[in-house]
């Protein structure tokens, strides 16, 4: 069967599911509202949170714009950020390269080719300082989406405040940290699943009493639906990834209430427009139930599941890339009717490259124009209590609750991630999608039809090879100028830490503070950790 | 001659660099196992001398390397150049991911048969890798 040309219209179909699959009926009725819909959807700002954490949603304020920005180096990415914020940006959002996120000097032989390519390098707090300068932190909110290495990065963090005069507790934004889903999905992990949860939860327990502003993980489903899962998976696998680390941190003997308000969430906008608002009403509705009734949490704050939302990067194609605006509007606009507390809006080259300015500037326009001339934030949830959004809603947290007792009959989240078990769900379902795709099935516009021959090329920004060689001279001098003796003393120290029980961030902060590097702190605790290899289904 | 053609195909699936963008890769390979070749995945993370080795050790007829990290240009002409100085310069060499379309030209020139950006149907692949390795086939027999 060959590709319809442009102009030729789509003519009736025969199935009707959501991306994921999930089957939509004919017609949804008054039948399909929930028996009692006073306690399952509620009020906005009310148990069980439905409709939304707060109660006047935007109308008390608006979510945060907060695009991701980072390439090349400090410099340039601290140019993009004073950019983004002369431009309306409300929160700075860091991307760090790839062998900053595997916990690898810029020097190191793995990271060639790659450092400042796919994000910002930064090895030492130097770096971290320069990331930021002219920034005063204690006027921003930062978000850092790094794993494995969070503990290091957020102690470089604390200690740029500190050299600005900004003491952590005034510090506000969050870091990702959510190790789980790395080994699910995202696939960047520096030590085993227990070490590295060991270091998640010292974190947690330093950051409840030392960064109230904080948010000290941000669970994830936005890469587990990148790596190919669908909606009610990744829901599942995030939510079940949240009450681990609230499970190991109670175990620890911290009170649920003083550091479940700070847990956040980052959730995946596809494209696939009322699945998407069901599953950020669903994720809200079991999120307070859990929390309340298995967890013991008292304080509503503890019950409230906020989160970001990013438009989802698989759903851009390289193909007529103009499109990818329409795309990434519809999902933008989901996330905000889904009741959103920050958004990242991709750019529509970002299937080509990196974003050129211009480009990340109209996704941030696009934002605004959903805030300020569309109207849909002037009252809360505003398709609540339609009888196709509530029974999809219903039918999104009945899918998340098979997935709970799957996993829970193997043992919980660890030991379904030994198994492969969600690994093997998202494969799975990627495959039978880009099946769909190939048997065309489903339709992306441009890519498996409405295909045009002889598109003009996308100008893409191009990060400069010669940026590699500058980060490893920043980082050798870095070396150069500091103490030796003090580093050596700081990193047997931390290793010290790491072969015992202590809190691991006390000894991470020194060793930033000694100048001691990301990689030679990592290799540090690796010898005492070990490293981590999959064994890789598909 | 027969026993050329009663051997699989054997494709080496690989993933160089740090990136852990295997949503791709993982599907290539199943698809190219559903179509009856032999396939052997690497896994994340390799460096282009585990995957040079993996393709020598496994007698692979064709490599797929998946990019989505923007090191392309870094990887895929060393993974070329060390299979060059082990002899080896018959396995069809193939590239997934991210790439620039100016950056094609380049890539072909250094020896890689066929550049596969986002978006290429699963089965233009599989065709693709079981002519070329159809044609190494004859050549050996």
């Amino acid at each position: 069967m060959a590709a319809r040309p442009e102009t030729e219209r789509s003519a009736g179909r025969s199935d009707f599911s959501t991306i994921s699959g999930h089957p939509i009926e004919p017609l949804y009725t008054a039948a399909d509202a929930p028996a009692d819909p006073d306690a399952e959807i509620g009020r906005p700002g009310e148990f069980p949170f439905t409709r939304g954490p707060y109660e006047s949603m935007y109308r008390g304020r608006l979510w945060t714009m907060r695009q991701f920005a980072g390439f090349g180096t400090v410099e340039e990415t601290n140019e993009r950020f004073h950019y983004l914020l002369d431009h309306g940006q409300t929160g700075l959002s860091v991307a760090f390269d790839m062998p900053t996120l595997m916990g690898y000097d810029s020097d190191h032989p793995r990271s060639l080719g790659e450092v400042g390519r796919e994000g910002v390098a930064v090895d030492s707090l130097d770096d971290m300082e320069q990331l930021f300068a002219g920034i005063p932190l204690g006027g921003v909110s930062t978000s850092m989406t790094v794993n494995a290495p969070a503990a290091i990065l957020l102690a470089f963090y604390v200690l740029v405040g500190e050299r600005q005069g900004v003491p952590a507790e005034r510090l506000g934004g969050t870091i990702q940290t959510d190790i789980l889903k790395e080994y699910i999905a995202q696939k960047e992990w520096c030590f085993p699943i227990e070490p590295a949860m060991r270091l998640v939860t010292d974190m947690v327990e330093w950051c409840s009493r030392q960064m109230p502003r904080w948010h000290p993980i941000s669970i994830s489903g936005y890469h587990i639906r990148e790596a190919g899962s669908t909606a009610q998976q990744e829901l599942a696998f995030t939510l079940k990834d949240g009450f681990t680390y609230v499970e190991r941190a109670l175990e620890r003997g911290l009170d649920v209430d003083a550091f479940a308000p700070r847990l956040s969430f980052f959730f995946n906008a596809h494209v696939d427009f009322f699945e998407e608002i069901a599953k950020y009403r669903a994720a809200r509705r079991i999120w307070a139930r859990e929390m309340r009734d298995t967890y013991g949490a008292k304080r509503e704050e503890s019950m409230r599941l906020r989160f970001h939302a990013q438009t989802a990067g698989v759903s851009l194609t390289a193909q007529q890339p103009l499109n990818n605006v329409v795309r990434t509007s519809l999902e933008a606009l989901a996330a905000v009717l889904g009741g959103t507390q920050s958004l990242h809006t991709n750019s529509f080259d970002e299937a080509l490259a990196l974003p050129t300015e211009e480009a990340a500037r109209l996704a941030l326009r696009t934002q605004q124009i959903i805030a300020f001339e569309s109207g849909v934030a002037n009252t809360p949830d505003p398709l609540g209590g339609s009888w196709f959004v509530e029974k999809l809603t219903d039918e999104m947290e009945a899918a998340a609750y098979d997935y709970f007792a799957r996993i829970d009959e193997m043992g919980g989240m660890i030991e379904a991630i030994r198994r492969d078990f969600p690994q093997r769900e998202i494969a799975d379902a990627a495959f039978a999608y880009q099946r769909e795709l190939d048997e065309r099935k489903r339709i992306v516009v441009g890519v498996n039809d409405f295909v045009q021959e002889g598109e003009a090329e996308t100008p893409i920004l191009r990060i400069d090879p010669a940026l590699e060689g500058k980060q490893v001279e920043r980082l050798r001098a870095t070396r150069g100028e500091r103490d030796g003796a003090a580093v050596e003393a700081a990193l047997a120290e931390l290793k010290r830490a790491a072969a015992g029980e202590a809190n691991l961030m006390p000894p991470i902060i020194e060793a930033a503070r000694a100048l001691a590097t990301e990689g030679e702190m990592i290799s540090a605790m690796q010898e005492v950790f070990g490293t981590y290899t999959e064994s890789p289904v598909f | 001659m027969e026993a050329a053609t009663a051997r699989k195909i054997r494709v080496v699936v690989a993933k160089p660099g740090l990136d852990g963008h295997d949503r791709g890769a993982k599907i290539i390979a199943r698809a190219l196992r559903d179509a009856g070749m032999e396939v052997i995945y690497t896994g994340l993370h390799q460096t282009p001398e585990q995957i040079a080795e993996t393709v020598i050790q496994e007698d692979a007829d064709a490599i797929g390397l998946s990019i989505l990290s923007g090191a392309h240009m870094t990887l895929v002409p060393r993974v070329v150049e060390l299979l060059r100085e082990q002899g080896v310069d018959d396995v069809l060499v193939t590239v997934g991911g991210t790439i620039p379309a100016e950056d094609i030209p380049e890539l072909e020139r250094l020896g890689v048969a066929g550049v596969f950006t986002p978006g290429s149907p699963t089965d233009e692949i599989v065709d693709f890798i079981r002519a070329g390795a159809a044609k190494r086939h004859e050549n050996d027999a």
